[in-house]
C-alpha cells in the first residue's frame, strides 16, 4: 500500500465516523429545541421530561462529533496538501467561514444549554438551543457547498498553477450544493426521528412510562415520514443534477454499460465489471432511468464504455450503495407511514411485532447515511476534484507510507475505543429512560 | 488596495486568532493537566472540569479557526505546515479527541475505575497539548528544514518528529506548559471556592517563579537560535511587544502575592497573548522559515490567497469576529459564578 491508498483509507475511514454522530446531531438538535418549544410555550410538564432526555442523548452524541470533525479540518493539509495548495484560494474560505460564523455559535451556545438549567430565564435557555441547532444546520451548509464544490466546480479560474476563485458568489449558489444540504438535512432529520421512535418502541414493548414514549413516538413518526419523503424527493433531484454533471458517476450508479436511448430500470441487477456488462438483468420497468434523470422517456443515457477504464469509479461499490440507500429509504417510508397509522390507535403499546420491527431499524438510515457519502465520494473517482483534479495527484509528497500507516492504526484503534464507548453510554441512558425529579429546575426556572 | 495590504491585514488576524487560542485554551489545559495536583478528591475534580465545562469547546473553535484562516488566507503555507508536521500534529488531534471526550463521560458512570481513567486521561491529554504547541512554535520561530521552489511549485522537507525535540523547541515547550500551568491555576482560583481556590492560588504562586526563570531563558537562547530579534531591531520601537509581555508577567505576582486573583489572571491573559505576539512580530513576514535557505520560507506573500479570496475574508472576519467576542463575553459573565460543591451535586447536568 502506498501513502495514497492509505491516505484514502483514512480519509474514508475518519469521515465515515465523523459521519455516524452528525445526523443525529443534525436532527436531535432540532428536535429537542422543538420539545423545549412545546414546554415553554404550554408549561407542561412533560414536555420538559423529553427535552432533558432526548437531550441527554443529543448531548452524548455531540461529543464525539466534535472531537472527530477536527480531524476532518486538519487532514486536508495533512494528507492532502497538493490539493489544499491548489484549490485553498476556494475551499479554504468556506471551512474558515464554518468556523466564524458556525462552530462558535453552536459551541458557545450549546455549553450555555447545558450549564444554563438555573442561571438564565426559561426564554434565554429556549433561545440557546435554538440557536445552536440552527448554526448545526448552517456548519451543515457552508460544508456542503464546499464539498459540492469538489463534485461541480464552479466559480473559478486555473491561474498561478492553482484553482483561483473569480465568483465566489457562484460557488455560494452552487445549486449542487443546495440539493447536497436540502438532501442531507433531511436525511439528518429523518435518522433522528428512527432513533427517537426506536427507543420509545422498546420502553413501549416493556411498558416503560407509556404516556412519555407514546407521545415520543408519534412526533418522531410524523418527523420521519416528511423528512422521508423529502429525502427521496431531493434524492431524484440530486440523480438528476448528477446524470447532467458527472456522467460517469451516474453510469456507475445505475450500472449502465452501453450509451443507450429510452433505458429501464432492472430491478434485480449485478454488475460484471471485468466483462463490462451486467451478469444479472431482471425485472426491468421500461424507459424508467431515462425519466427519472432527464424526465424525458427517450432521454439518452452515457454508458462507461463511451469513458476510458481509468475515468471510470470503481462500478460495483458505487452501484450496490446507491441501490441499497434507496431501499432503505423505501423502507423509511412504509415504516414512518405504518407508524403514524397505528400510533394512532389506541392499542398502539400492544402491537409487539411492529414495535419490535422499529427497534430493530435503527440501524437503517444509519447504513442509508453511509452508503449515500459512499455513492457521493467513490463515484467521483478518480477524480477530487471532478473534471479539475485526480485524487492522485492530490495527496501530500513530504509523508511516508509508515507514517500515513500509523496514523491509520492510531485512529483505527482510538476511534473503536471511543465509539465502543460512546455507543455503550448511548444505549446505557437510553435504556435508562427519563428522570421524574425536575424539581432543581423548574423551582429554580420559576423565578427566571 | 493592493493585496500586501490584505496580505498583511491577514498576517494580523493569523496572530491575533493563535493569540486568542492559546489564552483561552490555555487556561483549560493548565486546568486540564493540573486536576491530579489541584483537585483531592471526586467532588472537587467534578468542581474544576465543570468551571471549564460551559466554555472548553467554544475556546477549542479558536483553534479550529486559526487553522481554517491559515487555509483561507494562506493555503500554502497551511497545506506544507500541517503535511510538514505529519506527525506531530497527530499526537495534537488524539489528545484534542481524548480531552474532548474525557470531560463529557467522566462523571457519566459512578464506578471508580472508570473515573479514575478519565482523571489519567485528562492530565495526560492537556499536557500533551501544551508540550507539543510549545515545541511547534519554538521550530516555527527556529525554521524547519525545507526546501519550497515557488516558480516550479517543488515542495521537499527532511525533518521528523525527533528533530522537532531540539533543545530550542524544548525550551519553547516548557515555556508553554508552565504558561498555561499558572493561567490555569489562576483560573481555578478564581472560579473555585474554600479549599480548592486556596491550594490553586498558592500553586500559580509557587510556580511562577520557575516560570519566569524559564522566559528569561527562552528570550535568551531566541538571540542565537532563532532571527526573531532581527525585526526588533530594525524598528526598536516594536520591543513594546516583548516589554509588555515581561511586565505582564511581573504584575501576575505583584497581584497574586496580594490575593487578587482575577487581576493576577487577567494579566496572565496578557503575559500568553504578548508572548505570541512578540513570536508572530519576530516572524514578519514569514508564517514558517525556512532554515536551510531563506529562499524558501513561506512568507505572507508568496503563500497568500489571491485578492479577491483575501478581501471576501476580510468582510467575512470584519463580521464575524466582533460578533463572536460580543456573545462570548457574555457568556462568560453567565457563568462568572464560582463553581460550588452544591452546584455538582444537586445537577444532573453537571460533567
Ligand atoms: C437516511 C439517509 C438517506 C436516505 C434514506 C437516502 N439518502 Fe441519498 N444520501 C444521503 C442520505 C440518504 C447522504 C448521506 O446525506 C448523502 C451523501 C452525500 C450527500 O449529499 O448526501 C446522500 C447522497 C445521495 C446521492 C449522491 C450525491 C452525490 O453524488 O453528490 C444521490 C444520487 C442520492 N443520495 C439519492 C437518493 C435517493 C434517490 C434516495 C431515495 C430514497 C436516497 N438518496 C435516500
Ligand atoms: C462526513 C461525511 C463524509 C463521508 C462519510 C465521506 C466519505 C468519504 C469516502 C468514503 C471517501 C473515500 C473515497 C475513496 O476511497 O477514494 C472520501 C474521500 C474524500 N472526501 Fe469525503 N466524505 C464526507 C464528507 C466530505 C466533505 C464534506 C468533504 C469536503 C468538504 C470531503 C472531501 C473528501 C476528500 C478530500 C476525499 C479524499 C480524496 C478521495 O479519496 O477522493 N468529504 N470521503
Ligand atoms: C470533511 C469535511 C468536514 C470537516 C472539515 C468538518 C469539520 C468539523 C469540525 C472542526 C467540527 C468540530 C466543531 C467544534 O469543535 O464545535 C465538526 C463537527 C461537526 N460537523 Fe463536521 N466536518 C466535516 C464534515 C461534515 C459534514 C459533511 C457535516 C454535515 C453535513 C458536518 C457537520 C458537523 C456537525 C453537525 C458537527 C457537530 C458539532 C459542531 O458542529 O460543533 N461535518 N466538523
Amino acid at each position: 500500500m502506498n501513502v495514497l491508498t492509505l491516505s484514502q483509507l483514512q480519509f474514508a475511514a475518519t469521515g465515515m465516523f465523523h459521519w455516524i454522530f452528525v445526523p443525529l446531531t443534525l436532527g436531535l438538535s432540532i428536535l429537542t429545541a422543538w420539545m423545549e418549544t412545546k414546554y415553554v410555550t404550554t408549561g407542561d410538564e412533560t414536555w420538559l421530561r423529553m427535552t432533558k432526555f432526548w437531550g441527554k442523548l443529543f448531548l452524548i452524541n455531540f461529543a464525539l462529533g466534535v472531537v472527530t470533525g477536527i480531524t476532518m479540518e486538519f487532514q486536508f493539509g495533512m494528507n492532502w496538501s497538493e490539493y489544499s495548495r491548489y484549490v485553498g484560494d476556494i475551499f479554504g474560505a468556506p471551512l474558515a467561514i464554518e468556523a466564524t460564523l458556525a462552530f462558535f455559535l453552536e459551541s458557545v451556545f450549546i455549553g450555555v444549554w447545558i450549564f444554563g438549567w438555573n442561571k438564565i430565564s426559561k426564554k434565554a435557555h429556549l433561545v440557546s438551543i435554538w440557536l445552536a441547532s440552527v448554526a448545526t444546520n448552517v456548519s451543515a451548509l457552508i460544508i456542503l457547498l464546499a464539498n459540492a464544490w469538489m463534485q461541480k466546480p464552479v466559480g473559478y479560474v486555473l491561474r498561478n498553477g492553482r484553482a483561483e476563485m473569480n465568483d465566489f458568489l457562484a460557488v455560494l449558489t452552487n445549486p449542487y450544493g443546495w440539493i447536497k444540504f436540502t438532501h442531507t438535512l433531511l436525511s439528518g432529520y429523518a435518522l433522528a426521528a428512527f432513533v427517537i421512535m426506536g427507543v420509545s418502541a422498546w420502553h413501549l414493548l416493556r411498558k416503560n412510562e407509556t404516556d412519555f414514549f407514546i407521545r415520543s413516538f408519534k412526533l418522531a413518526a410524523v418527523w420521519a415520514f416528511v423528512a422521508s419523503i423529502g429525502v427521496a424527493v431531493t434524492g431524484d433531484f440530486h440523480a438528476v443534477e448528477i446524470a447532467r454533471t458527472q456522467p460517469t458517476k451516474f453510469a456507475a450508479m445505475e450500472a449502465q454499460w452501453e450509451t443507450q436511448r429510452g433505458v429501464g430500470m432492472n430491478l434485480l441487477l449485478l454488475p460484471d465489471v471485468a466483462r463490462e456488462c451486467n451478469a444479472v438483468e431482471q425485472l426491468c420497468i421500461p424507459n424508467a432511468i431515462s425519466f427519472l434523470a432527464f424526465h424525458d422517456a427517450n432521454a439518452e443515457i452515457k454508458g462507461l464504455k463511451d469513458f476510458p477504464a481509468e475515468l471510470r469509479p470503481a462500478v460495483t461499490p458505487t452501484f450496490l450503495s446507491f441501490r441499497l440507500m434507496v431501499g432503505l429509504g423505501t423502507f423509511m417510508i412504509i415504516a414512518s407511514l405504518l407508524g403514524i397509522i397505528l400510533s394512532r390507535r389506541s392499542n398502539f403499546a400492544d402491537q409487539r411485532v411492529f414495535l419490535s420491527v422499529m427497534v430493530f431499524a435503527i440501524p437503517a438510515p444509519y447504513l442509508a447515511e453511509q452508503f449515500g457519502w459512499l455513492v457521493a465520494e467513490l463515484g467521483r473517482q478518480p477524480w477530487i476534484v471532478y473534471g479539475v483534479l485526480k485524487t492522485a495527484d492530490a495527496v501530500s509528497k513530504s509523508i511516508s507510507t509508515t507514517q500515513v500507516a500509523l496514523s491509520l492504526l492510531g485512529f483505527t484503534v482510538l476511534y473503536g475505543l471511543l465509539g465502543a464507548i460512546d455507543i455503550f453510554l448511548l444505549v446505557k441512558y437510553a435504556k435508562k429512560g427519563p428522570d421524574t425529579d425536575l424539581s432543581t429546575i423548574i423551582n429554580v426556572q420559576g423565578r427566571g | 488596495m493592493d493585496a500586501s495590504v490584505f496580505q498583511i491585514i491577514w498576517f494580523v488576524l493569523w496572530g491575533v486568532l493563535w493569540a486568542v487560542y492559546f489564552m483561552l485554551d490555555g487556561f483549560v489545559l493548565g486546568t486540564g493537566f493540573l486536576s491530579g495536583v489541584l483537585a483531592k478528591n471526586d467532588t472537587e475534580k467534578r468542581v474544576l472540569i465543570n468551571t471549564l465545562g460551559p466554555v472548553w469547546d467554544g475556546n477549542e473553535v479558536w483553534l479550529i479557526t486559526a487553522g481554517g484562516a491559515t487555509f483561507a488566507a494562506f493555503p500554502t503555507t497551511y497545506a506544507l505546515m500541517f503535511s510538514n508536521l505529519y506527525s506531530a500534529l497527530l499526537l495534537l488531534l488524539f489528545a484534542l479527541i481524548v480531552r474532548g471526550v474525557s470531560f463529557e463521560f467522566r462523571s457519566k458512570l459512578e464506578s471508580t475505575t472508570w473515573r479514575t481513567s478519565w482523571d489519567i486521561a485528562i492530565i495526560v491529554s492537556s499536557f500533551l497539548p501544551a508540550l507539543l504547541f510549545g515545541v511547534a512554535f519554538g521550530n516555527i520561530f527556529k525554521g524547519i528544514p525545507m526546501k519550497n521552489d515557488f516558480a516550479t511549485l517543488n515542495f521537499t522537507y527532511d525533518g521528523t518528529l525527533i528533530g522537532l525535540l531540539n533543545p530550542y523547541g524544548l525550551v519553547t515547550g516548557v515555556l508553554f506548559v508552565l504558561l498555561f500551568a499558572v493561567h490555569g491555576s489562576l483560573y481555578a482560583a478564581i472560579k473555585t471556592t474554600g479549599e480548592l481556590s486556596a491550594r490553586a492560588a498558592g500553586l500559580a504562586n509557587k510556580l511562577w517563579l520557575p516560570l519566569l526563570v524559564v522566559a528569561v531563558v527562552f528570550l535568551g537562547y531566541t538571540y542565537p537560535a532563532t532571527r526573531l530579534y532581527d525585526n526588533f531591531l530594525k524598528a526598536p520601537l516594536l520591543l513594546i511587544v516583548p516589554l509588555i509581555a515581561v511586565v505582564s508577567l511581573l504584575l501576575v505576582k505583584v497581584f497574586a502575592v496580594k490575593g487578587a486573583q482575577h487581576k493576577a489572571f487577567l494579566f496572565s491573559c496578557l503575559t500568553i497573548v504578548f508572548v505570541v505576539f512578540t513570536g508572530v512580530t519576530g516572524l514578519f513576514p514569514n508564517l514558517i522559515p525556512s532554515n536551510l535557505d531563506p529562499a524558501s520560507n513561506l512568507t505572507i506573500f508568496n503563500s497568500s490567497s489571491s485578492l479577491l479570496t483575501l478581501q471576501i475574508m476580510t468582510v467575512v472576519a470584519l463580521i464575524c469576529v466582533p460578533t463572536v467576542i460580543a456573545y462570548k463575553i457574555w457568556v462568560y459573565r453567565v457563568f462568572r459564578a464560582r463553581v460550588t460543591n452544591e452546584d455538582i451535586t444537586g445537577n444532573s447536568e453537571a460533567y
